[in-house]
């Protein structure tokens, strides 16, 4: 492999520390002005969005023209101990500029979308502080240069999604939803701080260059461990199995926070870690078939507990919990597979914005209800609404020509490429899971929009304003039109960061699969259709054992529980006991016993200066003696 | 040409300068005192004394570099008075904290005419003595403290026993007397200051026997000479090691070591608090200084001989003071032990030899600024006219005076060897220095020590803010621009050290060579 060397930013590219610079201004100015910026708050923070878009489209072009497609910016030194200096230094290359381009186009339709959202909230502009300092972590996340920045940017958005799941703060729902997420990420975040101590005693350092030259020369069981530790952060951000259950959770916070953090951009930050990192990945076969097996398995277990929800924001998590292991499963994959897990991801990115935006908008007419149970009959009040959701539907489900079916085809396609029973096993789980989506997805469609209504009786549904409605149809013409644009763009302009696609062929040809996946996504939708065409029981009903675990999210809480919550419930008891009889025990019979000393002692202090003065002339003898003492021998 | 001159003597006026200044400005102020009106003296006093000591620290300043000493014959030197990278950091040092000192001792805001009297023999409670407490403070502390100031000054320098011996009583004398002359509880200030004296003059008499001990030995009261002696002398070693004994007697009781401490708790709590304050900074400083010079310069060579028993008392006073601290309910009661302790700390120092000398005087240096602010704190801190010092008196201070409360927690924590604080870097280099030097054993028990004595620094904090404040506490008075430099500049150089002590470090490190060893 050729050496892997990044070229000094010039022109525009070297602005790449202002993509960074300016949501973080807007969200300092936002909280450090308080309430004074009350009124013009969110459109501060919409427009430093729109700029760094456009910044980043500029950037974009700019590199588009270069040779050899990468970018590299030293800003300054953070830390320099010994052999080892790590540099704050940004990477814009093909990779980086795609997410740069989501996160900053997705995110400025949603920061627009939320200043309808909100506006009834008289926390806006904290919301929009919040947003904007997420933008500015995702975006170091995405252009740190080694992995210390991107680990900065890691915990940035952690902290940013933990400040805005809790945004409602005195909902205890929230805040406990809040703290879950934090806590679980803080655990698979130990695998990221693993991986980066491993690389720098391995390689001595942690610059993605430095890295990626290096790797050759590990060992098999180093790139191994740092593959698997860089695995679980990637998990855990991602909210893939087993970490899968703060995902659904985190749907407590304001919908625009779903769509842009909790699926568009953050949560697809660990399939952005394993594409960044794929030279480890592709060194070792074992690390790879951990994240096809991982995204095999989670884009089953969300598609399963998908079909049994019925809050339609917890539907869409576990739907976004499902999608993320199709893009796994493609970086798994490895080779030209890791292009079309992140064209995937961008269609994703796109249509599954469109879908939570759109369920904002339902539950903004719904005096924010989310029970899907009770809705039914929406199409006629809110046709912008139901128009763009049928557009994400259509493209989540993966019928021509809308975007799923040009990014999720190629991934089924490839699993079944793998060889041996592999192959099938993989393909197999992935094609089922292109049926299951298809239900889900059309159960939580009709019921919405469809059917009779039964709707409580104090709601008035209506269209949105313009201000929500404008974003929703701009994100579902991309989830028309964005497949197809970029099925065969994105991974040709990928190739100077993944090397050169390779066709791949394997126990079925491209034909069959579309064909067979057509017919799984037909049958899927049409039973989901047929079921629910006449709404459902307003209240779920008794049912057999599948259902019972797919509405308690196949165990995954019950996990929890045993196997961490209570051995750590009674950790904490044995250690408050151990506490308080053995150490408080030792340290108070030494506290007593030294102030027994000092009392005892102080009795010498008669305040009498004859005793003084003979305490000094004692004195004066022992050490004439010890000299003599020391003489004699 | 004069006589000196024509004899080939040859005195470096320069070097001499930083005491002659102080000196000049002493006998300057009994002058003021006879000739300038009642009413303004104050001002012409401490003016006086801040200006001498400025411009000795400028004099010491313009001295750095010099290694040799103030006075040669014919080429020769006379080490009386040695100038080195020690010595005059310690008389920077020494000038800086009187500085201080002195602003804390014009303080006439917190007690109406200052804490001073004029006389210090007039019986207790008289008619006369309370005539002369009505008065305005007496203005004689100011060439008081200036004597005694530069006797520090010149025993940090001195280089033969008997220039030392000279400054040590130049020191002491002045010292006696101001512990005797505070306005408040006047009788047991009175005992102070007698105790002091009494037990002083014991401690002299052992440093003159001493010294004639090693004259026999040596046949020289050079410093140098005497380690030369060490070597070669044909005189009985007897000698050597009674001398030895007697003058680390005396120049430990000055120190506060344990067993030669026990007057340390009653003459800091008797003496007025800003004298305390001086004898805890100033004194420590001269009188590490000293042994630092005698055991580095005097006595190196055998340095296996007296290692052993200063061991012991290193060891004796680092634990005895911080156990004795435990149980202490007085706040000055309370620092008096804390400094018993400190001197164990800084007798590492001393023991660990050259090793140690710049971190020993880096110790000094931070322990000084901060302790001075403390004793100006508690001076701040009344009941009425006097100062709360029984600690139960502070409780719950954080609900009313949060500022003096946040200052007093910074010094305890400071004091306690906390990061971020000069206690904590003082503490971490010195021993890392005395572990360089092989002395773990010695390093083990000063963290135990440092352990121990944590407890009731923390125990003060604890009291201050989670504790209630009685219906009748003790005010804070708001200090007047002097004690409030002396706070804040204690609490500035507490931080500064702890954050940024490199500055200081690259300074003893330099100045950490005496010379002659």
């Amino acid at each position: 492999m050729d050496e892997i060397s990044y070229a000094p930013a010039e022109g525009v590219l070297s602005l790449a520390w202002l993509l960074i610079a300016l949501p973080a201004i807007g969200a300092a100015v936002l909280l450090l002005t308080g309430r004074r910026s009350d009124k013009w708050g969110h459109w501060l923070g919409v427009a430093t969005i729109g700029g760094a878009f456009a910044l980043a489209l500029a950037m974009f072009s700019s590199l588009a023209g270069l040779e050899n497609k990468s970018a590299d910016l030293d800003l300054f030194t953070i830390l320099s101990v010994g052999d080892l200096d790590i540099e704050a230094n940004l990477l814009f290359d093909p990779l980086s500029a795609v997410f740069c381009l989501l996160i900053t186009g997705v995110g400025f339709l949603i920061h627009v979308y939320a200043v309808g959202y909100m506006a009834p909230d008289a926390g806006r502009r904290k919301f929009f502080a919040y947003f904007n300092l997420f933008v500015a972590a995702m975006l170091i996340l995405v252009l740190g240069g080694n992995y210390f920045m991107t680990f900065i940017g890691w915990e940035g958005v952690g902290l940013a999604s933990y400040l805005l799941i809790s945004f409602w703060q005195m909902k205890p729902a929230a805040a406990t939803a809040g703290k879950k997420a934090f806590l679980t990420n803080r655990v698979a975040d130990v695998g990221f701080l693993l991986a980066m101590f491993t690389m720098i005693g391995a390689l001595g350092t942690v610059d993605f260059a430095g890295v990626f030259n290096g790797a050759a020369s590990l060992s098999t069981g180093t790139s191994l461990a740092i593959g698997l530790l860089l695995l679980a952060a990637a998990c855990g951000k991602s909210g893939q199995f087993p970490f899968q259950t703060w995902l659904p959770d985190a749907m407590e916070g304001p919908t625009p926070v779903s769509a842009l953090i909790h699926a568009a951009t953050m949560v697809t930050a660990g399939v952005y870690l394993i594409a960044r990192s794929h030279v480890i990945f592709s060194l070792n076969a074992d690390v790879q078939t951990a994240v096809v097996i991982v995204g095999a398995l989670t884009l089953l277990f969300g598609a399963v507990v998908g079909c049994a929800k019925d809050d339609i924001k917890r539907v869409l998590a576990w739907s976004t919990v499902s999608q993320i292991g199709y893009m796994f499963l493609a970086v798994g994959l490895g080779g030209g597979a890791f292009a079309l897990g992140i064209i995937h991801l961008l269609a994703h990115g796109f249509f599954k914005a469109g879908l939570f935006l759109g369920s904002g908008s339902v539950m903004h007419a719904m005096n924010d209800q989310t029970d899907i149970r009770r809705f039914g009959g929406l199409w006629r009040k809110m046709p912008l609404t139901y128009a763009t959701f049928a557009a994400g539907w259509l493209a989540i489900i993966g019928l021509f020509p809308f975007s799923g079916f040009f990014t999720k085809d190629p991934i089924i396609h490839d699993a079944f490429a793998r060889e041996g029973w592999q192959g099938w096993a993989v393909g197999g789980a992935a094609l089922l899971g292109a049926a299951l989506t298809a239900f889900y997805m059309t159960r939580l469609f009709v019921l919405t929009f469809h059917g009779p209504k039964r709707w409580t009786d104090d709601v008035h549904p209506h269209e949105s304003p313009a201000i929500m409605t404008v974003p929703l149809v701009l994100l579902g013409l991309g989830s028309l039109g964005a497949g197809a644009l970029m099925a065969t763009s994105v991974p040709e302009w990928l190739t100077p960061v993944f090397g050169e696609p390779h066709e791949v062929h394997g126990h079925l040809s491209h034909m069959q699969v579309t064909v067979a996946t057509t017919v799984v996504v037909v049958l899927g939708a049409g039973l989901g259709w047929f079921l629910f065409r006449n709404g459902t029981d307003e209240v779920p009903r008794a049912a057999a054992w599948p259902v019972r675990a797919a509405r308690a999210d196949l165990g995954g809480e019950a996990v929890n529980r045993g196997l961490f919550e209570r051995p750590s419930r009674l950790a904490a008891s044995a250690s408050v006991a151990m506490d308080g009889r053995v150490v408080d025990g030792a340290v108070n019979g030494l506290a007593a016993g030294v102030g027994g000393t000092s009392r005892r002692l102080l009795v010498l202090q008669t305040g009498f200066v004859r005793s003084y003065a003979l305490s000094i002339l004692s004195g004066a003898v022992i050490v004439v003696a010890a000299l003599m003492v020391v003489v004699v021998q | 040409m004069n006589e000196a001159q024509q004899a080939g003597l040859q005195i470096d006026w320069a070097g001499l300068a930083p005491m002659i200044i102080v000196f000049v400005a002493a006998f300057g102020g009994l002058l003021v005192e006879a000739t300038v009106p009642k009413g303004r003296r104050l001002v012409v006093q401490v003016s006086l004394a801040v200006i001498a000591l400025a411009a000795a620290f400028a004099a010491v300043i313009l001295n750095q570099g010099k290694n040799g000493t103030a006075f040669e014959i014919e080429g020769a030197a006379i080490g009386s008075v040695v100038l080195d990278g020690p010595g005059l950091f310690l008389q920077g040092t020494l000038a800086v904290l009187s500085i201080i000192a002195v602003l804390l001792l014009a303080e006439r805001r917190t007690t109406r005419g200052g804490d001073f009297v004029a006389e210090a023999a007039v019986v207790a409670d008289s008619a006369a003595d309370k005539a002369q407490r009505r008065e305005d403070g007496a203005t004689e502390i100011f060439p008081l403290t200036l004597f005694a100031v530069g006797g520090m000054m010149m025993f940090v320098v001195a280089g033969d026993l008997l220039t030392m011996f000279v400054a040590l009583e130049m020191l002491s004398l002045p010292l006696y007397l101001l512990c005797g002359l505070a306005k408040r509880r006047r009788l047991i200030s009175q005992e102070a200051a007698l105790k002091y004296f009494l037990l002083g003059a014991f401690a002299s008499a052992f440093y003159v026997y001493g010294m004639a001990m090693l004259f026999g030995f040596a046949g020289t009261v050079d410093l140098a000479g005497i380690n030369q002696a060490g070597v070669d002398s044909g005189q009985p070693r007897m000698f050597l090691y009674i001398g030895v004994a007697m003058l680390a007697v005396a120049m430990l009781f000055k120190a506060a070591a344990v067993p030669f401490h026990m007057w340390t708790p009653d003459v800091y709590t008797g003496a007025p608090t800003p004298v305390t304050a001086l004898m805890a900074a100033c004194v420590k400083v001269a009188a590490f200084g000293g042994l630092l010079r005698v055991f580095n310069v005097g006595l190196a060579s055998s340095a296996w001989d007296w290692h052993l028993i200063l061991t012991v008392i290193a060891v004796a006073t680092m634990l005895g003071g911080a156990i004795f601290a435990v149980t202490q309910r007085n706040i000055k009661r309370l620092l008096a032990y804390s400094s018993i302790a400190n001197a164990g700390y800084l007798l590492i120092g001393v023991i660990a030899l050259g090793e140690a000398v710049g971190q020993t005087m880096f110790y000094l240096a931070a322990y000084g600024f901060t302790v001075i602010a403390a004793f100006a704190v508690v001076s701040l801190v009344r009941d009425g006219d006097e100062e709360a010092t029984h600690l139960a008196r502070w409780a719950g201070l954080g609900k009313q005076s949060p500022g003096t409360a946040v200052v007093v927690t910074i010094l305890m924590l400071a004091l306690a060897g906390l990061p971020f604080t000069s206690g904590f870097t003082a503490k971490f280099s010195l021993f890392t220095a005395a572990l360089q030097a092989d002395e773990l054993g010695l390093v083990i028990v000063g963290v135990v020590s440092s352990a121990i004595l944590a407890f009731p620094y923390l125990k003060v904090v604890v009291l201050l803010w989670l504790n209630e404040p009685a219906p009748d506490a003790p005010t804070v008075n708001l200090p007047s621009p002097m004690a409030g430099t002396v706070v804040a500049a204690g609490v500035v150089a507490t931080i500064l050290l702890g954050v940024m002590p490199g500055f200081l470090l690259d300074i003893v490190d330099q100045a950490s060579t005496f010379l002659n060893t």
